[in-house]
């Protein structure tokens, strides 16, 4: 034993101890089958209540307008005379109507089906849910010890605050293509401009957006003592978060004021890069603007995370 | 060769709350150091410093040469750690845990499967490697604890509590795998305990520490030795005062009278006791009771502590300090 003791045997790297505090992460979460059902059932849940309850493409529809089919206008009418009235072809007007909602819709979702616009948004929703949850868990690690175990060996403190970000990180698109692949079955309506390489795009949004946000929440988590302060804070912002995005309604109908504040919700950009890469036709300088914004607001909130998160371990 | 140096360690929570109070001490290689002291003492926070999860207030320690601050992560790689709390994944199987551990360390994958099927045998844990640990005692735990706290071969091993909340056999079995490996490997072991026999069966050295300092240090037997004795409880028949007469008897060193009983102190109780039974019935008083104690690691405690166990009976100002250390430490 003494002369297999070698010190060079130990030699702790940034890489072996990521992979491994991944590992760990996704085995707890696959090992859970009750997890992943959730995981599933509660995307399905918003999408197939909130998505098709609130129907206002049905406002326009032909069946919904109740146009008499005969509507006789008062009047003198010249062509054909004698007769003193006009008559209009109802449900040719109703088609009409329907034809000019389509045209409303389109303009301001950018679609013609509210389902399809809200499903995108719900993405976004679930996407930040998980996000800010996943954080939660280095709470249960520090108060179960399992964290000073790690921090007690040599293992470089960046691998621990990684495979967190990580695992926030890959639950996020896990949850993002069970939902994107549920909504097409629902009849979400692609754009002709997506393409398998869209889905790329998808993930990089949702990972800037997911790296960000779990950056500043775990080292929020990391400071908590008790597993209530994050989901306080979760409870806290999480509405006004997403209602002051355009997950649920386009920004350009609400009023100047909102309009400031969703322009600078990072959840905005994220929703308007998927709806483009899925949805909607690529507006390419739009799309661009999307992804800068996303990168400056990842990059922005990781550093604060892991100075923060550092900090914390190294005191 | 001293492997463990402290000099003035003071740790000092939130500016106010002093849970470790200029300690100094040294470790030798290959010898069981045994930290005693009742909840609270700052046991643990002695510790953490020394694993380099707490960085110390005011003064040094070294470990291996190595300091536990500036060069934490030397110090981290030579130590083992087998905390007080249950700290394995319990989504994980014994064995993925210890292969995690592996991983922490650095350990080439080849070496870490050998050694950790070597180290399920040690603690027995073999024929349970792919259950989840959810499913184990707290036997089986604490066995697996100590599995992933060798997996790097450390030359220091501390252990916290390493026996709390366990059954008796349990409990020797575990004091079976730390003198084994002091013995095969010539492991310094670093431990805190409340339990005094498990000191006094298992340390080499034993530090007694209450309220951040030490108030003791030395090896069991030269903790009892200096309560300076055995103790003789006499009670005799009769209100007469016999004091002089039991002090006359040879290697008697203190008689204390407390209405018909005297506790005596003497050295070798067994051959003075009957001595003192022959001296009271020459003077024709009669002997109704009587009783030898030999001092125990309790007794050197409950003279340097106060009191036995601070669980029952805290006074609130106790309790409010202990839940503070509880929050500062962030459990």
């Amino acid at each position: 034993m003494e002369g297999e003791r070698k010190m060079n045997e130990i030699r702790p790297s940034f890489l072996r101890g990521f992979l491994a505090l991944t590992y760990r992460e996704l085995k707890k979460w696959l090992n859970d089958p009750i997890m992943i059902v959730m995981l599933i059932l509660q995307p399905l849940i918003w999408m197939g209540l909130l998505g098709k309850s609130i129907n206002i493409q049905g406002l326009f529809s032909a069946e919904n307008i109740e146009i008499p089919s005969e509507i006789i206008l008062p009047g003198i009418a010249t062509i054909p005379p004698s007769q003193g009235f006009i008559i209009l072809n109802g449900t040719y007007l109703s088609r009409i109507f329907e034809d000019i909602g389509s045209k409303i819709m389109q303009s301001i979702f950018g679609v013609e089906d509210y389902f399809s616009f809200m499903s995108i948004g719900m993405i976004s929703m679930i996407v930040v849910m998980t996000t800010m949850f996943s954080g939660i868990s280095i709470v249960w690690d520090r108060r179960l010890g399992f964290l000073d175990k790690v921090i007690s060996t040599p293992v470089s403190r960046a691998a621990i605050i990684f495979s967190k970000i990580a695992n926030s990180t890959l639950r996020a698109i896990f949850q993002a293509s069970v939902i994107l692949a549920l909504a097409y079955l629902l009849g979400l309506r692609i754009s002709n401009t997506f393409t398998i390489m869209n889905i790329l795009g998808i993930y990089l949004a949702i990972f800037l957006m997911s790296a960000g946000l779990s950056s500043i929440f775990i080292a929020f988590s990391i400071r908590s003592t008790r597993v209530e302060r994050p989901m306080q804070l979760i409870n806290l912002i999480m509405m006004p978060l997403i209602f002051s995005s355009n997950i649920f309604f386009p920004t350009e109908l609400m009023p100047n004021w909102l309009q400031a504040v969703v322009n600078i919700n990072p959840i905005t950009y994220l929703t308007d890069a998927i709806r483009q890469l899925t949805i909607m036709e690529i507006n390419v300088q739009a799309l661009i603007i999307d992804f800068i914004y996303l990168s400056i607001f990842a990059t922005i909130l990781t550093v604060i995370g892991i100075v923060l998160s550092w900090y914390y371990l190294t005191k | 060769m001293k492997v463990i140096e402290a000099e003035n360690l003071t740790k000092i929570f939130n500016k106010s709350l002093i849970a470790v109070d200029h300690i100094s001490f040294s470790v030798y290689e290959g010898e069981i150091f045994g930290f005693l002291g009742p909840n609270g003492a700052g046991k643990t926070t002695t510790i953490n410093m020394l694993i380099t999860l707490l960085k110390p207030t005011e003064g040094r320690a070294s470990v291996l040469g190595f300091d536990v601050v500036k060069q934490a992560n030397e110090v981290r790689k030579v130590i083992g750690v087998v905390p007080q709390e249950f700290t394995a994944d319990e989504d994980l199987t014994a064995y993925e845990n210890i292969m995690l551990c592996a991983s922490l360390y650095g350990i080439p994958s080849n070496i870490a499967k050998d050694r950790a099927m070597e180290l399920l045998k040690l603690v027995e844990l073999i024929d349970f490697k792919d259950k989840r640990v959810e499913t184990f005692s707290g036997g089986m735990r604490r066995r697996l604890e100590l599995a992933c706290g060798l997996i790097n071969r450390p030359r220091i091993l501390f252990l916290d509590e390493p026996t709390l909340g366990l059954d008796v056999q349990t409990r020797a079995a575990i004091w079976d795998y730390i003198k084994l490996l002091k013995e095969e490997y010539n492991m310094t072991i670093f431990m805190t305990t409340h339990y005094l026999e498990e000191a006094d069966v298992l340390c080499d050295r034993i530090a007694i520490i209450d309220h951040g300092k030490i108030i003791k240090i030395g090896k069991p037997s030269q903790l009892k030795d200096s309560l300076g004795g055995d103790i003789i409880t006499i009670t005799i028949s009769g209100n007469e005062d016999i004091t002089d007469v039991i002090k006359e008897i040879k290697n008697v060193k203190e008689v204390r009278k407390e209405n018909s009983t005297y506790r005596v102190k003497v050295e070798n109780g067994e051959i003075v006791a009957p001595l003192i039974i022959e001296a009271i019935r020459k003077r024709n008083y009669i002997v109704t009771r009587l009783s030898l104690t030999k001092p125990t690691l309790n007794e050197v405690y409950l003279e340097c502590t106060g009191r036995a166990f601070r669980d029952g009976n805290d006074s609130e100002d106790f309790k409010f300090k202990r839940l503070h250390l509880w929050r500062a430490r962030g459990k």
